[in-house]
C-alpha cells in the first residue's frame, strides 16, 4: 500500500481531504454524538426540559417486550431474505456460467432489476398480490385461500419478505457469476480427470472456492435487508399489521418520526450503529484475509 | 449428459428471466387499463396499447396528492446526479491525497473516513434530521442530497485502484514536470476511467432508488422525487387509481434500468473489483 513515489507538500493534501472530511464529521460524527447524547436523555411531558437519564432509556428499550419482539422479527426477516436471494441468485449464476447459446441475454435479463428501487418493487408486488386487485392475490382468494395480507400478519410478512428479495437477487447473482468465472479452469478440469462430477464436483470443489464470495455476500444482504427495506416494507404494510411487519428501522422511524419519542429512538439509533459496525468490523476481517492470499 | 444439462440451464435462466420480468409486464398492461376495470381485479397479461394516454395524463397532470411527474423526475434526476458526482468528487480528491501524498494526520484523516464505511443513513436518521435543522437544511434540495454524498466506500475504491498504479508511471510524470494536479487531470484521471464509469452507475441507482431520507427531510410537494411520489399514491384511505400508479412505476424505472444495462460492462466489473 505504501508509496515510494509521492508528491511534496502537505497543504495541498489538505486541502483535498477537506470536503470529504468536513462532510464526514459534519454529517456522521457530529449526528452520532447528538444521537448518543439524546439517547441519554429525556423529555419532560410538557416538552420544557431535558433530563439526564443515564442508561435508562436503554435500560426501557431491552426491557420492552415490543422492541425484542422486533429485534427477532429483524433476524428472522433478514435471514429469510438473505436465503432466498442469496440461494435464487447462486442457482442463476450456476446455470448463467455454462456455456449456453443466448448466455449475454440471459445476463442482461437477471441483472437490469438491480435498479429497481425498493419502494416500486413493493407497488410490483402489491399489483401481484393484493387479494381485491393482484394478479395471484385474487387467484389465491377465489381458490378458497383466506388470503388477505392487511388483516393476517404472517401473509404480510411473506410479502415483504418476496418483495424484499426479488429485488436482490440481482446483486448477488453479479457476485456469484464473477467468484464463478474467477475460478481457475484448470481446477475444474482436474477435478473432472478425478472422476468428480455434477453436485458432488460442485460441492467439493467449486463450493469452498467460492466461499469468500458468499461470506461477503452474506453480510451485504443482511445489510440490505436490515436497512434498505424501509421503503418496501412502508409501501406495503407501514409495518403492520399489529406490527407484524415491524423492523428495527421501521420502528425507529415510527418511534421517532411518528410518535416523536426521541430519547427511545436515540436510543434505537444507537443500537443499530453498534450493530453496523459489529458487521463492518466482521467484513473487514474476512477482507483483510482475503487480500492477505 | 451434457445436452440435458444445458436444457436445464435453459429451462432455470428462462425461469428466473419471467420472474423479475412479469411483474414489470404486468405493471405495464395495468397502467393501460381503467381503473375501475383493475379495482374489479380485471387484470391482464395483453396491454390495450389504444389506451397508453395515462402515461401522458400522469406525466404532465400527476396523480391525486402528488406534483406532475416530469417534475418529480426532474428532482429525482437532481438528486441522483448531485449525490453521483459530488460521492465521486470528494473520495476522489481524498484518496488522491491520501495516496499520493505524505501530510500530517494522514492516517487519522483516513480512518476517520474509513469508520463511516458502512453506516447507512437509515441508521442516523433522526440525529441527522436534528443535525440538519441546526443548518437549516431542512425541506431544501441541499438537504436532500449533501447529506448521502458523505461515505468511505467511493474513497476505498479509489484508493484501492491508486495503490495499484506503478510507480514508474508517477516517476515519469514527474521527470516530465507534470504537478500533482496535473498528473490527476492528465494521467490518474483517464486510467481511472472504467472505475468512475461503474462507481456512476452503481451511485446514480442508489441515489435515485432513496426513499426514508427524502421522506423525512423533505416534506413540500416540490420536492417529492418520483419514488416518494409512487408510495404517496397509494395511499390506504383514499380509493387508489392504479393505472396511475403502474404507469408512475413503470416511468419511475426507466432511467435507472437505462443507465444500469447502457453501461453495464463496466459496471459489473466495478462492482465486483471493488466489493461495493
Amino acid at each position: 500500500m505504501e508509496r515510494r513515489t509521492i508528491f511534496a507538500g502537505w497543504k495541498l493534501p489538505l486541502l483535498l481531504v477537506a470536503p470529504q472530511l468536513v462532510l464526514t464529521i459534519v454529517f456522521f460524527y457530529w449526528p452520532a454524538l447528538v444521537g448518543g447524547w439524546e439517547s441519554l436523555t429525556r423529555t419532560d411531558a410538557f416538552g420544557v426540559h431535558v433530563l439526564f437519564v443515564g442508561l435508562a432509556n436503554f435500560h426501557d428499550l431491552f426491557a420492552d417486550p415490543r422492541y425484542r419482539a422486533a429485534i427477532l422479527r429483524t433476524v428472522e426477516f433478514c435471514a429469510a431474505v438473505t436465503a432466498l436471494s442469496l440461494g435464487l441468485g447462486l442457482i442463476l449464476a450456476v446455470a448463467a456460467d455454462r456455456e449456453l447459446r443466448g448466455r449475454d441475454l440471459y445476463r442482461v435479463l437477471m441483472i437490469w432489476p438491480y435498479a429497481v428501487a425498493p419502494a416500486v418493487s413493493a407497488v410490483l408486488w402489491i399489483l401481484l398480490l393484493n387479494p381485491q386487485i393482484g394478479f395471484i392475490g385474487r387467484f389465491l382468494a377465489s381458490h378458497g385461500v383466506n388470503w388477505d395480507y392487511a388483516l393476517n400478519g404472517n401473509q404480510a410478512m411473506l410479502m415483504v419478505i418476496l418483495a424484499s428479495a426479488w429485488k436482490q437477487v440481482s446483486y448477488n447473482f453479479i457476485f456469484v457469476l464473477a467468484g464463478l468465472q474467477s475460478i481457475p479452469k484448470a481446477v475444474i478440469e482436474a477435478a473432472r480427470m478425478d472422476g468428480a462430477r455434477g453436485w458432488y464436483r460442485f460441492r467439493t470443489v467449486v463450493l469452498p472456492l467460492l466461499s469468500p464470495t458468499l461470506f461477503f455476500l452474506i453480510i451485504v444482504d443482511l445489510v440490505y435487508a436490515a436497512f434498505d427495506t424501509f421503503g418496501t416494507i412502508w409501501a406495503m404494510t407501514q409495518g403492520g399489521p399489529a406490527m407484524a411487519t415491524e423492523t428495527l428501522v421501521v420502528k425507529v422511524y415510527n418511534d421517532g418520526v411518528v410518535n416523536l419519542d426521541l430519547g427511545s429512538s436515540s436510543a434505537q439509533s444507537v443500537v443499530l450503529m453498534v450493530g453496523v459496525v459489529a458487521l463492518t468490523a466482521l467484513q473487514f476481517r474476512f477482507i483483510g484475509r482475503r487480500s492477505g492470499t | 449428459m451434457r445436452r440435458s444439462q444445458n436444457w436445464l440451464a435453459h429451462t432455470v435462466l428462462i425461469l428466473g428471466a419471467l420472474l423479475f420480468a412479469l411483474p414489470i409486464w404486468l405493471a405495464f398492461c395495468a397502467a393501460t387499463l381503467d381503473p375501475a376495470a383493475i379495482d374489479r381485479g380485471e387484470l391482464s397479461l395483453i396491454p390495450r396499447l389504444d389506451h397508453l394516454g395515462s402515461f401522458w395524463d400522469v406525466l404532465v397532470h400527476g396523480g391525486p396528492g402528488v406534483p406532475p411527474v416530469w417534475r418529480m423526475l426532474l428532482v429525482s434526476f437532481g438528486m441522483a446526479l448531485a449525490i453521483a458526482v459530488g460521492k465521486i468528487a470528494i473520495s476522489l480528491l481524498s484518496a488522491f491525497a491520501v495516496v499520493f501524498f505524505r501530510f500530517p494526520l494522514r492516517r487519522t484523516a483516513f480512518w476517520t473516513i474509513f469508520v463511516t464505511l458502512m453506516l447507512p443513513v437509515e441508521v442516523r436518521i433522526i440525529p441527522t434530521y436534528a443535525v440538519m435543522g441546526d443548518l437549516h437544511m431542512i425541506d431544501t434540495f441541499p438537504g436532500l442530497a449533501v447529506p448521502l454524498i458523505a461515505s468511505a466506500t467511493a474513497t476505498l475504491l479509489f484508493r484501492q485502484t491508486f495503490a495499484a498504479i506503478p510507480d514508474e508511471l508517477v516517476e515519469a510524470a514527474r521527470m516530465d514536470g507534470a504537478g500533482p494536479l496535473r498528473f490527476l487531470k492528465d494521467i490518474l484521471i483517464p486510467v481511472s476511467a472504467a472505475n468512475l464509469a461503474a462507481l456512476f452507475v452503481i451511485l446514480f441507482v442508489y441515489g435515485w432508488n432513496q426513499y426514508l431520507w427524502p421522506l423525512v427531510v423533505a416534506t413540500s410537494p416540490s420536492l417529492d422525487t418520483i419514488v416518494i411520489g409512487i408510495v404517496k399514491m397509494i395511499g390506504i384511505d383514499t380509493s387508489t387509481e392504479w393505472n396511475k400508479v403502474m404507469a408512475t412505476a413503470v416511468i419511475a424505472l426507466i432511467p435507472p434500468v437505462v443507465v444500469v444495462l447502457s453501461m453495464q460492462r463496466w459496471f459489473v466489473r466495478g462492482l465486483t473489483e471493488g466489493e461495493k
